[in-house]
C-alpha cells in the first residue's frame, strides 16, 4: 500500500469517525436555530459561524459529511454490481444478449438522467420526510448510474473474451463457470474497482449538483449541495461554504487515491 | 455490402425504438408526478362546471396518456413538435432559438475537455514521470472534486470565462477513464515486448497503445456527449444561458409535458447518434469486439 493510499484511508477514517459521532460532540443540533445569532461569524461557540437562520454551520457540515460518506459508497456499490451483471453478461455471452444489453445501456445513457432525476423526484409524495428524501436521492443516483460503468465493463469483458490467454484457457479445456470465475473475473477486477471508486465521487458530486439547483435533500437536513447553495444567496465565500468545498474536495480526492495503481495497471 | 445495409437498418430501427421508448418513459414519469395537470384556473371559484369541463377537455394528455404519446410521436415525424403551455409558444420555435447556444457550449465542452484530457494523459503514458503524473492527477482530481454547478457559480461570481466551465466539467471525467485505458494498454505484453526491443516511444504510442485503447476511447467519446449535456444543464441554469438545458430544467419544474417529451427525444437522438458513430468507427477500424 502506497503512502498516499494510507493517508487517504486514514483521512477518510478520521472524517468518518468524526462525522459518525458528531451527535456526541458538545454543540447544537444541525436543525437548531439560534435566532439571536443569524449569519454569526467565526467564534469559539460557532467555529464556522451560523447561516441565515442561525443554525450552526459546523454541526450541519458534520451531518452532511456523514450522509455523503455513508450513502455515496453504498450507492456506488449497488451501481457497480448492477453494471457488472449487465455489462459482464453482455460482453461474455455476446450475440442476442449483448445486443439487448447494449440497447438497454444506450437507452439509459441517452436518456437525460438529470430529467429523470427531477421527474422521479417530483413523482414522489411531496410530504416525504428529509431522511427519506436523502435516501431517495442516493437510491435514484445508484439506479440511474449503472449505464456508463456497464458500457466500460462490457468493452473490457469483450476484450478479455477475445484475448489470447482466454483462447489458451479454452484450448486447455477450461469452460463455463470455471472460465468465468478463474479467468474473466480476476482480469476484470481492475475495471470493476475503477468503476466503483470513480462512481463514489460522481455520486457525491451529482447530489451536490442537485442540491445546488434546489432539488436535493429536503430542509432542514443538510447535504453538501444544500450547504454550497449559500454561495448563491451570499454571492461570496463564508467559512461554512469554504469548509464544505474544501471537505468535499478532500473526500473526493481521497476516494480517488483509494484505487490501487497496481490493480488498475495490471 | 448486404451485411452493411442490414447493420445500418438495424441501427436505424434501434435508434427509432430507443428514441420512442425514452420519450414515453420520461413522459410517463412526469405524467404520474403529483400535481401534474392541475391548472390554477381550475381553482377559480367563478368558473362553472361546463367551463371546468371545457378546460379539462383542452388537455387531451390528461384523459388518454398513451394516445397522447402516440399522437405526439407521429406529429413529430411530420415536423410538428407540439405546443408548450408553459411558454405559450410552439416547441419548434423555442428549440430553434435555443439550440445554437447549447450546441456551442457542448462543442466547447467536448473539444476542450478531450483536448485537455489527451494533453495530460498521453505524456503521462509516453514519458511517465512521477511529478508529471502527480500534477496531472492533482489538476484533474481537483476539478473532479468540484460540482459543475459550483464551478459555474464560482467562475460566474468572479467574472471568469463561463463557457470554459463546460470544458473544465467534461475534462476530469474523460481524463479519469482515458488515463486508465491508456495505462492499461501500455501495460499489455506486446507493448512491453516492443519496449524491450527498443522501439521508439512515438511508434509504441501510435502503433500499439492507441489502437489497443481505441475501442474503449471511442465508446467514451459517445458517452462524453451525454456528460456534456449533463454539465450544460447546470451551467445554463446557473449562468442564465438561454439554451436547451435551461429550457429542459424549466420544463421539468413546470411539468410542461410536450416540451419535456420533445427535448427528451431530441437529446436521446443526439446521444444515440454519437454512440452509433462511435460504434461505426470502431467497426470500421476492423476491431472485432
Amino acid at each position: 500500500m502506497t503512502r498516499l493510499r494510507k493517508l487517504a484511508w486514514a483521512a477518510l477514517a478520521l472524517l468518518f469517525v468524526a462525522a459518525l459521532f458528531s451527535d456526541f460532540l458538545p454543540g447544537a443540533s444541525y436543525a437548531h436555530q439560534f435566532r439571536d445569532f443569524p449569519r454569526a461569524g467565526v467564534s469559539w461557540r460557532f467555529p464556522l459561524g451560523t447561516d441565515a437562520l442561525g443554525r450552526d454551520r459546523l454541526a450541519r457540515l458534520l451531518v452532511a459529511t456523514r450522509l455523503s460518506l455513508l450513502l455515496a459508497p453504498a450507492a456506488a456499490l449497488f451501481s457497480t454490481i448492477l453494471a457488472a451483471l449487465i455489462g459482464g453478461l453482455a460482453g461474455y455471452c455476446g450475440g442476442l444478449v449483448d445486443r439487448i444489453a447494449a440497447r438497454a445501456i444506450d437507452l439509459m445513457l441517452s436518456l437525460p438522467w438529470i430529467f429523470l432525476l427531477i421527474a422521479a423526484r417530483a413523482m414522489l409524495p411531496l410530504n416525504v420526510s428529509p431522511a427519506a428524501s436523502v435516501l431517495i436521492v442516493f437510491a435514484l443516483l445508484s439506479v440511474l448510474g449503472w449505464a456508463a460503468p456497464a458500457r466500460v465493463i462490457r468493452a473490457g469483458v469483450r476484450d478479455i473474451r477475445n484475448s489470447d490467454f482466454l483462447l489458451q484457457s479454452r484450448a486447455c479445456g477450461c469452460r463455463g463457470m470455471r472460465l468465468l470465475l478463474r479467468q474473466v473475473v480476476p482480469n476484470l477486477r481492475p475495471v470493476l474497482l475503477a468503476q466503483f471508486f470513480t462512481s463514489i465521487p460522481l455520486f457525491i458530486l451529482a447530489e451536490a449538483n442537485l442540491g445546488l439547483l434546489g432539488l436535493g435533500v429536503s430542509e432542514p437536513l443538510p447535504s453538501w449541495g444544500t450547504l454550497l447553495r449559500e454561495l448563491e444567496t451570499d454571492l461570496a465565500f463564508n467559512p461554512g461554504t469554504v469548509a464544505c468545498l474544501a471537505l468535499m474536495m478532500a473526500v473526493v480526492g481521497c476516494f480517488k487515491f483509494l484505487l490501487p495503481e497496481g490493480d488498475l495497471h495490471s | 455490402m448486404m451485411r452493411a445495409w442490414r447493420h445500418l437498418a438495424g441501427l436505424l430501427l434501434s435508434l427509432a425504438i430507443t428514441v420512442v421508448v425514452g420519450g414515453v418513459l420520461t413522459a410517463a414519469l412526469v405524467r404520474l408526478s403529483p400535481g401534474f395537470g392541475v391548472d390554477e384556473h381550475e381553482l377559480d371559484p367563478t368558473r362553472d362546471v361546463a367551463a371546468l369541463r371545457a378546460l379539462q377537455a383542452s388537455r387531451p394528455e390528461q384523459r388518454d396518456f398513451a394516445g397522447y404519446c402516440l399522437r405526439h410521436t407521429a406529429a413529430m415525424f411530420r415536423g410538428d413538435l407540439g405546443f408548450s403551455r408553459n411558454w405559450n409558444r410552439p416547441v419548434s420555435g423555442l428549440l430553434r432559438e435555443r439550440w445554437p447556444v447549447t450546441a456551442q457550449l457542448m462543442t466547447v465542452g467536448i473539444l476542450g475537455g478531450w483536448a485537455l484530457a489527451l494533453a495530460l494523459a498521453l505524456p503521462g503514458v509516453v514519458y511517465p514521470t512521477r511529478l508529471g503524473n502527480a500534477l496531472a492527477a492533482i489538476f484533474s482530481g481537483s476539478l473532479l472534486c468540484v460540482p459543475s454547478a459550483a464551478l459555474a457559480l464560482l467562475i460566474f461570481l468572479y467574472a471568469g470565462p463561463v463557457r470554459a466551465v463546460m470544458a473544465l466539467a467534461v475534462f476530469p471525467r474523460v481524463f479519469q477513464y482515458l488515463e486508465a485505458m491508456l495505462s492499461q494498454a501500455a501495460g499489455l505484453p506486446h507493448v512491453l515486448a516492443a519496449r524491450a526491443r527498443g522501439v521508439s516511444r512515438a511508434r509504441i504510442l501510435l502503433w500499439h497503445i492507441v489502437p489497443a485503447a481505441a475501442p474503449q476511447a471511442l465508446a467514451l467519446a459517445g458517452v462524453s456527449v451525454s456528460m456534456a449535456f449533463g454539465a450544460a444543464v447546470a451551467v445554463e441554469v446557473i449562468c442564465d444561458f438561454p439554451g436547451i438545458g435551461q429550457l429542459a430544467w424549466k420544463a421539468a419544474l413546470a411539468r410542461d409535458l410536450p416540451l419535456l417529451v420533445t427535448l427528451t427525444m431530441l437529446v436521446t437522438l443526439v446521444t444515440q447518434m454519437a454512440n452509433a458513430l462511435a460504434d461505426a468507427l470502431t467497426v470500421r477500424r476492423g476491431v472485432h469486439l
